[in-house]
């Protein structure tokens, strides 16, 4: 909600929660955490809860007065007082309902509210999580959680709570009712308590855990359903719906079978607290008879003792879903809290919103994705300046695009420091760093929105004329012969692209955010040779006036850079120029080595694979290729 | 609070969003369902559960008649069995009651857990029959189909719809059953204690079903929209997500916060529309169970002072009003969950419903030695109506050969490789694979013969192993590595930090996109096609790893049909021929060398450019 207020400019990057720290008292919960959410409908609450017990009040009024106006007018023949009467329980009747309704009205933006609100700030928080949370998350386990364990707490707050409430406070006051009628069988009726609280402990944890597992599992289905939606294409191309099917299958299978877990622990403990209450009739019936035979109570009390008792079957019996759901919406918010108390780890620091002239500076920089032991990056030093512009050359899997996410702060650093004018990025603000800093990564991510909103990812405010000369520089003009031109959507619920396409409009996009650092990550992979000349020759000038890294993969990309710092085993091994490096460094060479692809006519089988090679390949494919059973069927 | 505190400046989705189709709302995707759609899906998912239903239905009557006996047996004890005790000190008929009442308890107990136990069991397996049902139809429905549908709506279908059918299967039946069967029992008893009273009180029915028929016209509109926009709730999330880096990067969070919050209002404020649907339907019941009370006390109170009535029938009849509609609210609760579920169905019902366009044959013919000759016959196709991409393609591609396309975008280069998949059909003509039109063949069948490796590479969750084995899930370990060796691949998978068991981590994000086109190598690799189609499938490799998949593309590609599309000439000269597309329609054709040498032709002109770009 407050988020409504300060939305296009790219301010700071806000993450609200109002979830409570962890610490004893009403907090010390989960769903405790999750109280102050509550707090913005606090005096709808308590109205509500007005109501509520008015309704109450009403429901059990009712009856006396219909017994009222059958023992009083009617027995004596009182026709004005039947009229009085018979129409003030009409007056109470509509009353009822209108209280009912009251209750429902006001619980309703509570309910809503609190998930509203928790769903926005659920999407804030994750929207702020780093990168290593994203890659250690399964996608359907945040899905279930912002949608499923959301709806779970409307759902209660909606409903369960006010009725649990009102039932308990039944129990109490009616049980009290019984002591003060006739104590002795009023102990009884307390004791029966007893077993409704051990059930519930005994079951409770039981419960607990099978519904964890249960909302657990549902995310993994929502992961397998998803990734399979994702990676339609790739089934299909293979003729792998079976198999990906079988994947599903045994997923919803397992789901299926915790469900049951689940079922057959609700039928047991719902059974019980159902059949309590019955039990307890019985006894207070053969103990009350006793007690009228001993002349300890008359018949009339017992009768009355009974009849009051009944009362109690249907708010003990229903306490069954009731603290089921309750359980229910404890584990929903637990997994709730999980991600508010997920470590946000790139915090955004410092105040000073200043424009640096860009001097880019890795020093001694270490890096290992969490949780594994192993140097992606170490010991790697590299400076650039303002105007310059560095190729970074290295194997696959050298690190080339683990480095490019450490300038924007994806990730951070593991040991040493990126800093931008000599100032660790880690002591910057957030923004500023991902302001000043903009890739154009290997993978082109286009959102399902228009061409435009898609090019001004990084700088909504940007003019028509530079969102035009972005265009020219990635030669994206085809982006007018698109039916709407640049208000067409694009993305994946648009018009698709090609390949080159998509690069070509990831390329506009960092150009266009106006960036004092542009990474290019092997952003012209795609383009035929033609396209690629003329970005290049554009990209020369944009590069002229901001520092460059270039992430390249061939000469004709490299050519863009002033010097190429070649990258092995994690760390920079040679910096200098192309021709220096392609003359003194041999692995250089065998990395961008376009002699060999200059000349096709040379005999690759005599120059590029020795015999031994030749046989390794001949082998894999005779180990690989179809097995002759197969083949008959 | 939330949607009516905009700031007027705010733009709105439609600006935003960008445009498709004129005139054309997000959810035209989906059709409407067709009247009884739903209940028949329902029916359909029960039918095999009938048997237990009916036992079910047995047991929930005997629990209620145990359920019912309870007060009236403790009514006997006290008014036959307690005076006896007190009066006689005779506890034989107490003792009798009270055995009765533990029979009946024990009934009730055994009945209530095996109703609840064995209706559970049916709606959890109805809930997976329907996932399993969604799953492999969505499985089925063809690319074209999956294009409109996008994957955000495929993930809402299969999570948050079912989910809204879980709700009615969890809480559901037995309160419905009881209910009915109460409301019958004591509509029987108030007609017979009193006719005249009792068809007074029936008239409240017409006002319960006018009532009702409000309730069911507007919350169906309402739970569809409920339905849909939650689906949109989940797209954007799932976009979001998806694309996290680039959101962070580009510092999209709060335009993307705003437009969430958006759609978060959107679905609170429909969700405030069923709930408030509920908040008179509801309470509307309640008045009319009221004031039929009321009116019931008036008039039997005025025929009980005319003495037509005694005054013990006019309460035992007030009682069972009461008793008469207390089930209501239950049955109105379940009348709410049925009709959240409902739209769900209808939603699902539309998607089953929903046949692929590329469709298995009724007889297909079965494929066995493949040789690989691939022909387009007068193809032609369109993805819009009027926008041929293909006007009428002619090509024999003889089995062996290894032919590059090359052109510029929108040549038509990747609807040929689609079509050679069968990911489309063309609207005219055939594409035939030995001779046999692939409409004839089982798709399943189609690809295993030919495969089609793009530059999407995508990654399934599990480990680099998993993902090479896709291509045959019953390849060896020793299989797996032999075919990452073969393509180049096996270097950098050792060097990973588990090797061939090291988890790929959320589609891959680990893997840089080089990586992934080596897997997805190894993946074809493995899969053994007698086609292969790759489409731009080198892009983003390095030279080395160039060099290496190109040396085995010779080895791979000696004994089976390939067609290549590559921007990068270097892989287009390992092709036998090459054909240079414009618009759909083939201005050269012949041998890489042949061409290259060809005054004034297009690809010599391309080589010469690429040649200028290695210097």
């Amino acid at each position: 909600m407050s988020l409504d207020q300060h939305p296009t400019v790219p301010g700071e990057l806000i993450s609200p929660s109002r979830v409570a720290p962890k610490d004893r008292g009403l907090h010390r919960t989960d769903l405790g955490r999750l109280l102050p959410y509550l707090r913005p409908y606090r005096a709808r609450l308590i109205v509500m809860f007005a109501v509520a017990l008015a309704s109450l009040g009403a429901t059990i009024a009712i009856p006396l007065f219909t017994k009222k106006v059958i023992d009083g007018p009617v027995a004596h023949q009182d026709v004005r007082g039947l009229w009085v009467l018979g129409l003030a329980a009409l007056g109470l009747g509509v009353l009822e309902a209108a209280l009912w309704m009251a209750r429902r009205w006001l619980v309703q933006l509570a309910s809503t509210g609190v998930e509203n609100d928790l769903r926005k700030d659920l999407y804030a928080r994750l929207q702020v999580l780093p990168m290593s949370f994203h890659g250690a998350w399964q996608s359907g386990q945040l899905l279930s959680r912002i949608m499923n364990d959301l709806s779970a707490m409307r759902r209660f707050i909606g409903f369960a709570a006010v009725l649990l409430i009102l039932n308990l406070i039944q129990v109490i006051v009616v049980t009290g009712i019984l002591l003060a009628m006739y104590w002795p069988l009023g102990i009884v009726v307390l004791i029966s308590i007893v077993p409704v609280a051990a059930a519930n402990l005994h079951y409770e944890r039981q419960f607990t855990k099978a519904s964890r597992a249960a909302q657990d599992q549902t995310g993994n289905v929502a992961t397998t359903v998803e990734e399979s939606a994702l990676g339609l294409r790739v089934v299909k191309s293979f003729g792998r719906e079976d198999y990906v099917y079988d994947r599903f299958d045994a997923q919803a299978v397992k789901l299926r079978d915790i469900q049951l877990r689940k079922v057959t622990i609700m039928s047991r403990f719902w059974t019980l607290l159902e059949v309590i209450p019955t039990a307890a009739l019985v006894i207070v019936l053969a103990f009350g008879a006793r007690a009228v035979a001993l002349d300890q109570i008359t018949l009339g009390t017992l009768v009355a003792f009974i009849t009051f008792m009944l009362n109690l079957v249907w708010p003990i019996a229903s306490l069954g879903f009731l603290l089921s759901m309750l359980q229910e919406t404890m584990t929903a918010s637990t997994r709730v809290v999980e991600i508010f108390d997920a470590p946000r780890e790139i915090e955004s620091t410092g105040a000073a919103e200043v424009t640096p002239a860009g001097r880019l500076e890795l020093r001694d920089v270490g890096f290992r994705f969490p949780g594994t032991e192993q140097w992606a990056l170490r010991h790697l030093n590299l400076t650039v300046e303002p105007g310059q512009t560095v190729a970074l050359v290295g194997a696959t899997g050298a690190g080339k695009s683990v480095l490019t996410s450490l300038i924007p702060r994806l990730y951070d650093v593991s040991e040493g420091a990126v800093l931008i004018d000599g100032v660790d990025v880690r002591t910057l603000p957030l923004s500023t760093v991902r302001r000043v800093v903009a890739t154009a990564f290997e993978d082109p991510t286009l959102f399902s929105m228009s061409v435009r909103e898609n090019l001004t990812l990084g700088r909504p405010e940007a003019t028509e004329t530079e969102i035009r000369r972005a265009i020219e520089v990635a030669q994206a003009g085809f982006v007018d012969d698109l039916p709407f031109g640049l208000d067409t959507r694009i993305g994946e619920q648009g018009m698709s692209l090609s390949g080159g396409q998509r690069q070509r409009l990831s390329l506009a996009r960092a150009v266009l955010s106006d960036p004092r650092i542009l990474v290019l990550d092997d952003t012209l992979s795609a383009l035929d040779v033609h396209t690629e000349a003329l970005v290049e020759a554009a990209l020369r000038n944009v590069l002229h006036d901001v520092t460059g890294i270039v992430v390249a993969h061939r000469a004709s990309t490299v050519l863009l850079a002033d010097r190429v710092a070649l990258l092995e085993g994690g760390t920079i091994t040679h910096v200098g120029s192309h021709a220096e490096l392609l003359a003194t460094v041999p692995s250089y060479r065998f990395l961008l080595a376009a002699d060999d692809e200059l000349d096709p006519s040379l005999a690759h089988e005599e120059c590029w694979e020795t015999d031994e090679e030749k046989q390794a390949i001949a082998h894999a494919h005779a180990t690989v290729g179809i097995p002759e059973d197969e083949e008959r069927r | 609070m939330t949607a009516t505190t905009q700031p007027p400046s705010t733009p709105t989705e439609a600006t935003w969003r960008g445009k498709l189709q004129e005139d054309q709302p997000d959810t035209s995707v989906e059709k409407t369902a067709a009247p009884g759609q739903a209940r028949a899906l329902l029916w359909d998912l029960l039918r095999p559960h009938r048997a237990t239903v009916a036992v079910l239905a047995v047991a929930v009557i005997a629990e209620n008649v145990a359920r019912l006996a309870v007060p009236r047996l403790v009514q006997i004890g006290v008014d036959d069995g307690v005076p006896p005790l007190r009066d006689r000190r005779d506890g034989s008929t107490l003792t009798w009651v009270i055995v009765a009442l533990v029979v009946a308890l024990l009934l009730q107990a055994g009945l209530r857990m095996f109703f609840l136990l064995r209706s559970g069991r049916v709606g959890q397996n109805v809930l997976l029959e329907l996932r399993r049902r969604v799953f492999r139809h969505f499985g089925t429905l063809d690319v074209a189909f999956h294009d409109r549908y996008t994957s955000g709506r495929v993930v809402s279908r299969s999570t948050s719809d079912v989910e809204a059918i879980q709700e009615m299967l969890e809480n559901g039946f037995d309160g419905l059953i009881t209910a009915v069967l109460t409301l019958i029992g004591t509509a029987i008893l108030l007609l017979t204690l009193d006719l005249k009273l009792g068809l007074v009180c029936l008239l409240s029915f017409p006002f319960l079903v006018l009532l009702s028929l409000w309730f069911r016209r507007e919350s169906a509109a309402a739970y569809r929209q409920v339905r849909e926009i939650s689906a949109l709730v989940i797209v954007q999330f799932v976009e979001t997500m998806t694309g996290i880096k680039a959101v962070q990067a580009y510092r999209r969070e709060p335009r993307n916060q705003q437009i969430f919050g958006e759609l978060a209002d959107r679905y609170q404020q429909i969700n405030i529309r069923t709930m408030r649907l509920v908040a008179i339907f509801m309470p509307g019941v309640k008045l009319i169970g009221n004031l039929t009370t009321g009116v019931a006390l008036l008039y039997g109170g005025y025929l009980a002072m005319r003495g037509e009535i005694t005054i013990g029938v006019l309460t035992a009849f007030l009682l069972y009003l009461r008793m008469f509609f207390e089930p209501m609210q239950e049955i109105t609760q379940f009348y709410n969950t049925f009709q959240s579920a409902t739209s769900a169905l209808e939603k699902l019902a539309v998607v089953l419903a929903e046949r692929p366009a590329i469709a298995d044959p009724a007889t297909a013919t079965a494929l066995t030695q493949v040789r690989g000759e691939v022909a387009f016959e007068d193809v032609q196709f369109s993805y819009v109506e009027g926008r041929p991409v293909l006007p009428g393609l002619d090509l024999r591609i003889p089995a062996g050969q290894t032919v590059a396309l090359v052109g510029t975008t929108g040549a038509g280069k990747t609807t040929i490789a689609k079509l050679m998949a069968r990911f489309y059909d063309p609207q005219h003509g055939r594409v035939t694979l030995d001779g046999h039109d692939l409409r004839s063949l089982d798709q399943q069948d189609l690809r295993r013969h030919v495969v089609m490796v793009t530059q999407e590479n995508f990654m399934f969750e599990g480990t680099v192993a998993d993902n090479i084995r896709f291509g045959r899930p019953e390849a060896t370990d020793e299989q797996v590595r032999a075919a990452a060796a073969a393509v180049g691949a096996a270097a950098f998978i050792e060097a990973l930090p588990e090797g061939y068991a090291t988890d790929v981590a959320k589609r891959g994000g680990r893997l840089s996109a080089g990586q992934r086109q080596l897997v997805a190598f190894a993946r074809a690799f493995l899969a053994d096609p007698d086609v292969l189609i790759l489409d731009e499938a080198t892009s983003s490799l390095d030279i080395p790893s160039e060099r290496l998949v190109q040396r085995a593309l010779r080895t791979i590609l000696a004994d089976r049909t390939a067609v290549i599309i590559a921007h990068r000439l270097s892989t287009v000269e390992i092709a036998h021929r090459v054909l240079v597309l414009e618009h759909g329609r083939v201005l050269e054709d012949g041998p890489p060398a042949e061409l290259t040498s060809a005054d004034g032709g297009r690809y010599a002109a391309l080589h010469r450019a690429w040649v200028e770009s290695l210097a």
